[in-house]
């Protein structure tokens, strides 16, 4: 996020798009309900009718997959209408002409056409965003799950920059983060690409500091494979040995069938979890991990906030902790790793990571956390950023065209299938499942069809179903409802009962690697 | 009973709560009323967030499938055996023949600990997790 979660308190207005944040992000949610309720607006973008539509000024419900004609279908409103930032484009940004020339087809007529939002609901939006003081953007899956995943950020991006609606407070481009650590984990540099603080492992200067810090040569100057392009090569062979610390692919990824396929190739396969999830028990060694409550360590919130935790109880059995087992494997493996508290690991990533410079777990257990960019240990930490400049220097519109990208339905698979998650469970539901009231309000997989298509199909509420697409089916229950638009379907990945994710898409963003979970060709009928 | 602080596991929101522990368990959780995120509340995740904690299907030994079972073993065999592996593996095919996921559940200091083995011992970029899903 560029900005910060208690900023929410504070917007005037709110631009909500693939994110259902009051069941993902419930404190979040929650704010957006009370500054409505206090007079802010809120215009979502969303297909689905999801709780916060009931608080929307405008609920616009875009065809799925044509996010990017609706962002250039605003941002030629704003244009068109002179309701742009002037002062901002001139001086914080670059492009701009680009911009205009590439939204000039987007009227509010040709997009009505694409997306199936009304011209007069399209322009209001426009007028909406563009004339507010401060106007937050928030976005989630809904935005990047998409074969252009990383276009439609950016056109998040370029209409944020457009009016201005970025570098003060309760402004910003605000994608919301979905785990607890998802933001620690790539600030950490697990990612491909990129040492911690997103230093580029391509970038000479980088891997000399990170090799005399860490005392060793020849670190790899080629991008690694993504998790997708790992399974793939599990599937070719090329990969053969895959170590997987606190993750469950065998729910969460795309096409099921073929993550299988790729992890019984391998000639290794190490899991270190703290539960038998699906993808452990397919392990050739299982390594059991301390929980969040059994050790010592920092989480990185959503809004940049770095928080301390402290060990509350034991871990059962022979448990360890995650640093402890990767320090014990890296002394075996010949790699020094001289650690006997979390704290002493904090001191060397702040010591390479420029962006938490200041960040020691001394500090930490002072405060509520320190919100990176904190480059030393005087510094405050960063509420919202790109209050003078962006990181690269002038702010550079890079608009896009939509194109037709998902999946074709047909006769035989005629709905589009788009996946999400809901209040009361969790991911893979390794953790959440093992909740009492979580599982007594969630207990089940559903998946939701709109009344005209289930009475054409003669489905009723709790009719147990077939969903199937190209690359597999799955059992559950219908929930007839008009949560969903006609010919969508829509159900979750929570449960292992049905998993949905052997229907899902492989198919990737280009840039990014990220799947295309929110859309792909189905079929749906009642089970004799 | 002790009171000890921490984040709430679950989403990217980052409450801060209190876990109520006695005799070694922890019997409930409080919301930091001081916290800026939560201001006192909590979601009903973050309610339950502990009771997975002391759940008896907890993994509590390492264990190494042999005759296509897994089976107990001990922590030294256990990363005897992934160290061999690993640097066979690595010898005869090159470190890109080896993949790592690190964990958007665990903490940052085990995260850059593990991205530092997977480059610094390992001499791979084949680093990842699940940031997309």
């Amino acid at each position: 996020m560029t900005n910060s979660i208690c900023e929410f308190e504070d917007a005037d207005l709110f631009l909500v798009t693939g994110s259902n944040t009051t069941a993902q992000h419930p404190l979040i949610g929650s704010r957006i309900i009370n500054a409505v309720e206090r007079g802010a607006k809120l215009i979502l973008i969303d297909p689905r009718e999801i709780p916060l539509a009931a608080f929307a000024e405008l609920h616009l419900r875009q065809n799925i997959g044509t996010d990017i004609a609706v962002l250039n279908g605003l941002m030629n409103v704003i244009i068109e209408e002179n309701l742009y930032d002037r002062q901002f484009v001139a001086d914080r940004t670059e492009g701009f002409e680009a911009l205009k020339a590439a939204v000039s087809r987007y009227t509010p007529a040709v997009v009505e056409m694409i997306t199936g939002i009304s011209a007069a609901d399209l322009t209001r939006a426009a007028r909406m965003y563009a004339r507010a003081d401060k106007a937050m953007l928030a976005y989630a899956m809904g935005i990047t799950q998409h074969i252009t995943g990383t276009d439609n950020v950016k056109a998040c991006a370029n209409i944020a920059m457009l009016t201005g609606h970025v570098g003060r407070p309760s402004t910003g481009v605000n994608p919301l983060r979905g785990q607890n650590n998802v933001q620690g984990a790539c600030d950490m540099g697990g990612l491909p690409g990129v040492f911690s603080g997103y230093q580029p492992v391509s970038d000479e200067a980088a891997r000399k500091k990170f090799e005399r810090a860490w005392g060793v040569e020849g670190l790899p100057a080629q991008a690694g494979l993504t998790l997708g392009g790992m399974l793939e090569a599990g599937r070719k062979g090329a990969l053969k040995a895959l170590y997987v610390m606190g993750e469950n692919p065998r729910i969460s990824d795309p096409n099921l069938g073929s993550v299988d396929l790729a992890l019984s190739s391998l000639d290794l396969l190490i899991v270190q979890d703290i539960f038998m999830s699906e993808t452990a028990a397919l392990a050739d060694v299982v390594l059991p991990a301390a929980c969040f409550a059994e050790k010592g360590g920092t989480y990185t919130n959503t809004e940049r906030r770095v928080q301390l935790t402290q060990r509350a109880v034991t871990a059962p059995g022979q448990a360890r902790a995650d640093w402890e087992i990767i320090a014990d494997l890296c002394r075996r493996c010949g790699l020094e790793a001289p650690y006997t508290h979390p704290g002493q690991i904090m001191e060397e990533i702040r010591s390479v990571t420029p962006s938490y410079g200041g960040i020691t777990h001394e500090r930490l257990s002072k405060t509520y956390g320190l919100q990176w960019p904190c480059p030393n240990r005087e510094h405050p930490g960063t509420a919202f950023l790109h209050s003078a400049q962006f990181t690269r220097g002038k702010g550079s519109f890079q608009p896009s065209d939509f194109t037709p990208q998902g999946e074709a339905t047909d006769q035989d698979f005629p709905f589009t299938l788009t996946t999400g998650r809901i209040y009361c469970q969790f991911h893979t539901g390794t953790m959440s499942r093992r909740v009492d009231l979580l599982e007594r309000e969630a207990p089940e997989p559903l998946v939701e069809i709109h009344p005209e298509d289930a009475a054409k199909l003669g489905i009723r509420k709790n009719d147990l179903v077939e969903v199937s697409s190209r690359r597999g089916s799955i059992r559950l229950k219908a929930d007839v409802t008009t949560r969903v638009p006609r010919k969508v379907l829509f159900t979750t990945f929570h449960f292992h009962e049905a998993q949905v994710n052997l229907l899902t898409n492989p198919a990737c963003d280009r840039t990014s690697g990220i799947p295309e979970l929110k859309e792909c060709a189905a079929a749906i009928r009642r089970c004799p | 009973m002790e009171r000890i602080s921490t984040i709430c596991p679950f989403c990217g929101c980052g409450c801060g709560m209190h876990l109520m522990v006695e005799s070694g368990r922890i019997i409930g959780v409080e919301p930091s009323p001081g916290h800026p995120v939560n201001k006192g509340m909590l979601c009903a995740k973050g309610w339950g967030a502990y009771e997975f904690v002391h759940s008896p299907d907890r993994l509590t030994h390492p264990l190494i499938r042999k005759d296509g079972q897994l089976q107990e073993s001990t922590w030294d065999e256990a990363l005897e055996l992934i160290c061999g592996r690993l640097t066979g593996i690595s010898a005869r095919y090159g470190p890109d023949a080896l993949g790592f996921l690190c964990s958007a559940k665990v903490t940052n200091e085990e995260n850059y600990l593990f991205m530092k083995m997977a480059r610094a011992a390992f001499k791979t970029n084949n680093i990842d997790h699940c940031a997309r899903l």
